[in-house]
């Protein structure tokens, strides 16, 4: 139990800091842009369908707002996510912190879950903020809860996967910025894997579109959890925090 | 309560600190001295369980620091060189973070976190980020969270480094206060600090221990002979013979006269006071005495012999030039 003072202190520095405030606001500001343009979009689309029914048909504010919201928001989330993780362990390196807080009577596994977290709960925060947008849509037209806590399930998992893979660089690195640039590197590279998945073909095509972080969110957009999704984010989030904790052990041995 | 034994550690092929033994008993505060870079931080890292030895093994309270760490940390303060500490946090949330971190209870906390407050003079400072604290007030919010959860062992590097004299001599007069319920190992180059704080001494240099013991052991081993001053007046004749006669002087050196005056320092055998016979020579003779005292030798002289290497004690290993 002694990951909760870690992840006290880690709060208290995220929130005491401007760090929290820094991210939830241009993560708001950016959000808030993309929702007011789809939605704005879709109000105008379903007033011409009143002119032409036909043209209406398949009109479905979850289709045509929530989904392209959600994936925006990954995008933005590709940015953000680096900026929570990168003073985790690399500040603490260099400021020399790091030593006092080995030799307190705490596992490396404890520090790391406190850690980790303390950034995941500022991530929930930060998505609980943006239940604003689809509570907005409820109040002008009727919504299914359903698919969109799907979609946001789907979110939670991908961000979870991007703070692991950055506690991860912040754990090999003393420089903040190092730490930022190389989440914000792998983060993106496992984004255009799936571009590549076009021109690629037989097995390498679909190990591509596996490893795509794209493809595993578009299920849950639609309100699909599927298992195979599932499986892809936990796992690749225990690899990620797994590797962190051998990282800090091999530190304690090279000292 | 503090076991080293043969210590050794490597940065890859720079040699730290090689072959390091000494102990400290419970209640016993030792300091270790060394110029820069002799390897008092890297002991110290290392009996904190931060970092393990290349070899060799050391012990706190009975534990391994490398096998039994958790155990170890349960019973140590450590204050490491700088007192590195998190500049976003104010002083009373980061002693409560650490109280809570060293396991103290909920319900103590509080009252644990204003008492060290109290020790180390930070209480007027408790809300105030320790960013925006000087050096003086950070080393010792440093040394508040090493006191707190009450370590049977505490390690501290450098714990006055930065204060000003008031505040030194208020620390000092702290640490001295832990002795008996508490094992205390600090580091520091300054060298009164030591005859004034501690009990025993570990000199350490190019990473070999090259001197152990108590300051007067250290003087006995270092300085092999005791040494008299010797001034007289109305001289005649070859006073620097006649002291030579006197039993159990070793050697008698001139010092430069002064006043009409001769003076002289006299070396004999440790233990063996010559002072009762060179008054009774100068009387005999019919000189006046005008000065006559023993020259102490203080642990300066010690540390610069033998951390220069010039003379060393029959049991002291010769430091060799092994790091670069």
């Amino acid at each position: 139990m002694r990951w909760v003072p870690v992840f006290k202190k880690e709060m208290r520095l995220y929130f005491g800091s401007a760090v929290a405030y820094a991210v939830f606001i241009s993560f708001l500001v950016i959000c808030g842009i993309f929702f007011s343009s789809i939605f704005l979009f879709y109000s105008d689309a379903s007033m011409r369908s009143f002119m032409q029914p036909q043209f209406g048909q398949n009109l479905n504010v979850i289709e045509n707002v929530m989904r392209p919201l959600f994936t925006n928001m990954s995008v933005v989330l590709l940015f953000m996510m680096p900026m929570i993780t990168m003073r985790l362990f690399a500040e603490e390196r260099r400021a020399g912190t790091f030593e006092l807080l080995l030799t307190y009577p705490v596992r490396d596994g404890e520090v790391l879950a406190g850690k980790y977290l303390a950034a995941l709960a500022l991530y929930v925060i930060l998505l609980a903020l943006t239940l604003l947008y689809p509570a907005l849509i409820a109040y002008f037209t009727r919504v299914e809860w359903g698919p969109i806590f799907a979609g946001y399930f789907g979110l939670l998992l991908t961000g979870a996967m991007f703070l692991a893979a950055g506690v991860l660089v912040s754990s090999l690195t003393e420089n903040q910025i190092v730490a930022a640039f190389g989440t914000f590197g792998i983060l993106l590279a496992f984004w255009v894997v799936g571009w590549g998945a076009e021109f690629a073909g037989g097995t390498l095509r679909s190990l591509f579109q596996y490893l795509s972080i794209g493809d595993h969110l578009d299920g849950f957009t639609r309100g699909l959890i599927d298992t195979k999704d599932l499986v892809y984010y936990l796992s690749v989030t225990a690899l990620a925090l797994f590797l962190t904790l051998r990282s800090l052990e091999s530190k304690r041995w090279r000292g | 309560m503090i076991q080293v034994d043969n210590l050794t550690k490597r940065y890859g092929s720079v040699t730290a600190i090689h072959d390091v033994s000494f102990g400290v008993e419970k209640g016993r505060i030792v300091g270790f001295l060394g110029p820069n870079g002799a390897g008092k931080s890297t002991t110290m890292k290392i009996l904190s369980c931060f970092m393990p030895a290349t070899g060799g093994t050391a012990r706190v309270a009975g534990y391994d620091v490398f096998s039994q760490s958790i155990e170890v940390r349960r019973r140590i303060g450590y204050l490491p060189e700088n007192a590195p500490l998190y500049p976003d946090l104010s002083v009373a949330s980061y002693l409560d973070f650490v109280a809570e971190i060293k396991g103290v209870g909920r319900g103590e906390r509080r009252g644990r976190v204003a008492e060290v407050m109290e020790r180390c003079f930070v209480t007027d400072m408790q809300n105030r980020l320790i960013g925006k604290l000087s050096k003086g007030y950070r080393q010792r919010v440093g040394l508040a969270q090493a006191l707190l959860g009450d370590p049977e062992v505490l390690i501290l590097d450098e714990p006055t480094i930065g204060l000003d004299p008031r505040q030194i001599a208020e620390i000092r007069t702290l640490i001295r206060s832990l002795a008996g319920q508490h094992t205390v190992i600090l580091s520091t180059h300054i060298l009164p600090e030591v005859s004034m704080v501690c009990d025993g001494v570990v000199i350490i240099n190019h990473g070999r221990i090259v001197a152990q013991g108590t300051e007067s052991e250290l003087v006995q081993q270092v300085f092999p002979t005791a040494r008299t001053e010797v001034r007289v007046a109305g001289a005649s004749g070859d006073v620097a013979a006649a002291l030579r006669a006197v039993p159990g002087v070793v050697t008698v050196e001139p010092l430069p006269a002064r006043d009409g005056t001769v003076g002289f320092v006299v070396e004999s055998a440790h233990g063996h006071d010559v002072r009762g016979d060179v008054v009774r020579l100068v009387t005999g003779k019919g000189w006046a005495l005008q000065e006559l005292h023993q020259v102490g030798m203080s642990l300066e002289e010690v540390f610069i012999r033998v951390v220069a290497g010039e003379q060393v004690a029959p049991d002291v290993v010769v430091p060799e030039e092994e790091v670069r």
